[in-house]
């Protein structure tokens, strides 16, 4: 029983892991523009197919593709905000929430245009196999992926507070006018967080590829829940984030463990109404 | 907002006199059924409005408040042999206590939290339905065929009193939305979308009446789902409570100008005629194409045309004028 439960709870951590590194792209960009990014998952179905392509036309193992998913996605980001979300920032809110819910079903939908619905699946990556410790079991490729989240959730951490453009980004998320009467360019900041945002879902696009299956509508079981994530852990908070994430792990699969799995992402759902009605800007939100 | 002007009943009773006649002069059903859904998604963006035009509650979770609709009709059909006229009002019901009792605690939540927390509560409501075994869980329910007629609620020789019934349903939510724009109610609505704080501090009752704006929204969302179970006689939670659903309503609102009376009923004579004709025409090759326009265009209209096709009408009247 006791090792029962400690398999789920790892369960949950390693699922946790790539919530976190998921909705740290997701709230990077909702805090910088105020843009909730519907579009989000569809990103990380597209750092998948690029991991998926990468390993099957050219036989590169999902581990080393990371940096080219990294910058393609830092592109596609840039691109898209470049000639989509700039042009509705003015606008009204409604077509801020709207317009990337467009741009999500056109992407997912080119996406079953080019490669078709089917499932696929990456055939032998390098990293394979359980580690058996005692009675827990524990798979190594969710494993290195969690590291590797930890590791990038880090990096981003460490690259807001300490480097000039990282401290323009929370200066922007703080109070617009005033970072550019200081003399930043929140334009620029705007794209380049867009563009960060889109390239860390590149990163766990790349990791989840090597133990995931991947389709065009793959994105769409990791969005809504890293929209619970964002919000539970606070409107823009990456710290926020990397916690809720690793909360809504757990939650998912203690509560598809003692209740009934098929209510498992219902259970994350009423968690976060819950949290939403007591403290309504979130966990770590102010 | 002012009361209609001479000029613009007449314009209403033209176009009603228009549509009255339109499917008398067509025997072609796929245009009935395109001008039916149409009627039925008009429906459920002036609901959608009602929360999202005036009061500033911008719901992505319509669908449930749909499906619960749809299922309240027809469990009671199949399982008590309740007339779906009285499962409609049932539904209607169901769907607006659902509504208060997730809108309650949801009383403080705004713009963006507030569509996040619509999502979640429809992707609750459809797990929730995907599993309960009392009503078909995931394989849905199929409506028993009963005797063609006006009491059961059911056609099978023509789509014309599917027509009517829904146009007559249309004009109902409409009258209910202009009554409420120009009462009392659509003025602290408007006031609690412009800001939540100084509607409370002049002494709005904010919660009460954001509770009553998401009630009648649910209701008559409701009713358009016991129609569709109705029209279609097979429902189940991939069809009626899917997210896109959501968006579409959502997208004919916005489309058409929220916020104003007719700006709903606008967006869906334009978007439902476009999207039922490229799924009809790309839509059966399963190569996603005809979403892939779907996808264009709802950026397009995001980007160039956010306030609505309605205000273009309504400013180019003003300055012809």
């Amino acid at each position: 029983m006791t090792e029962q439960l400690l398999q789920q709870v790892i369960n949950g951590l390693l699922i946790g892991f790539m919530y976190a590194l998921i909705a740290i792209g997701l709230t990077l960009i909702w805090g910088v523009m105020n843009i909730v990014n519907f579009a989000h998952g569809d990103f990380l179905m597209v750092g998948m197919f690029a991991s998926f392509w990468l390993y099957t036309l050219y036989g590169l193992d999902p581990i080393f593709s990371i940096p080219i998913c990294t910058a393609l996605l830092f592109v596609m980001g840039v691109l898209i905000y470049r000639f989509v979300v700039s042009k509705v920032m003015s606008g009204p809110m409604l077509a801020q929430l709207v317009v990337t819910f467009g741009v999500s079903i056109f992407i997912s939908n080119l996406a079953v245009y080019l490669w078709t619905p089917d499932f696929r699946l990456i055939s032998k990556p390098l990293l394979t196999g359980t580690w058996v410790i005692g009675e827990i079991q524990l798979s190594i490729p969710k494993t290195v992926a969690s590291i590797g989240s930890v590791i990038t959730s880090l990096f981003v951490f460490l690259f807001l507070k300490k480097t000039k453009t990282g401290k323009a980004i929370l200066a922007t998320e703080m109070d617009r006018e005033a970072a550019l009467l200081m003399g930043i360019n929140t334009e620029r900041i705007n794209s380049f967080s867009f563009g960060m945002g889109a390239a860390l879902v590149g990163i766990a696009g790349a990791f989840l590829s090597t133990y995931y299956y991947i389709n065009p509508q793959v994105g769409g079981v990791f969005v809504t829940i890293a929209f619970s994530i964002v919000a539970l852990g606070g409107f823009g908070s990456i710290e926020g984030a990397f916690i809720a994430g690793i909360l809504v792990g757990l939650v998912q699969t203690l509560g598809g463990y003692f209740f009934d799995p098929a209510y498992k992402y219902a259970i994350v759902f009423m968690i976060y109404l819950i949290t939403v009605w007591i403290r309504p800007q979130g966990l770590l939100g102010w | 907002m002012r009361k209609m002007t001479f000029k613009q009943i007449c314009t209403g009773v033209i176009a009603l006199i228009a549509v009255g006649i339109f499917p008398l002069l067509t025997t072609n059903t796929f245009v009935q059924h395109i001008m039916i859904l149409f009627f039925m998604f008009g429906m459920m963006g002036v609901a959608w409005n009602i929360m999202g035009g005036y009061a500033g509650m911008f719901s992505f979770g319509q669908v449930a408040f749909f499906g619960i609709g749809a299922y309240t009709s027809s469990f009671l059909l199949i399982t008590y042999h309740v007339t779906p006229w009285i499962g409609l009002v049932a539904g209607g019901l169901v769907a607006a206590g659902v509504g208060a009792a997730i809108g309650y605690p949801c009383s403080n939540l705004r713009g963006h939290y507030f569509a996040i927390a619509s999502i979640a509560f429809g992707e609750i409501v459809r797990t929730h339905f995907n599993n309960w075994k009392l009503i078909g869980a995931a394989e849905g329910l199929s409506l028993p065929m009963l005797n063609e007629g006006f009491k059961n609620f059911m056609f099978h020789s023509s789509k014309l009193p599917y027509y009517y019934i829904m146009l007559v349903f249309l004009i109902i939510a409409l009258v209910i939305c202009y009554l409420i724009s120009t009462s009392k109610i659509g003025y602290y609505l408007r006031a609690i979308k412009e800001s939540h704080d100084v509607a409370k501090v002049l002494g709005v009752n904010v919660v009460w009446y954001r509770l009553i704006a998401i009630m009648i929204s649910a209701f008559l969302t409701a009713v358009a789902g016991t129609f569709y179970a109705q029209y279609i006689l097979y429902i189940d939670p991939e069809s009626v409570m899917l997210l896109p659903v959501s968006v579409q309503i959502v997208l004919i609102s916005m489309l058409g100008g929220a916020g104003s009376v007719m700006g709903p009923v606008v967006g869906a004579a334009i978007l439902i005629p476009i999207s039922e004709v490229t799924r009809v025409w790309l839509g059966h090759k399963g190569t996603g194409v005809d979403m892939l326009i779907y996808g264009f265009l709802i950026t397009l209209i995001s980007v160039y045309q956010p306030k609505g096709v309605w205000g273009l009408f309504t400013n180019l009247g003003k300055r012809a004028r």
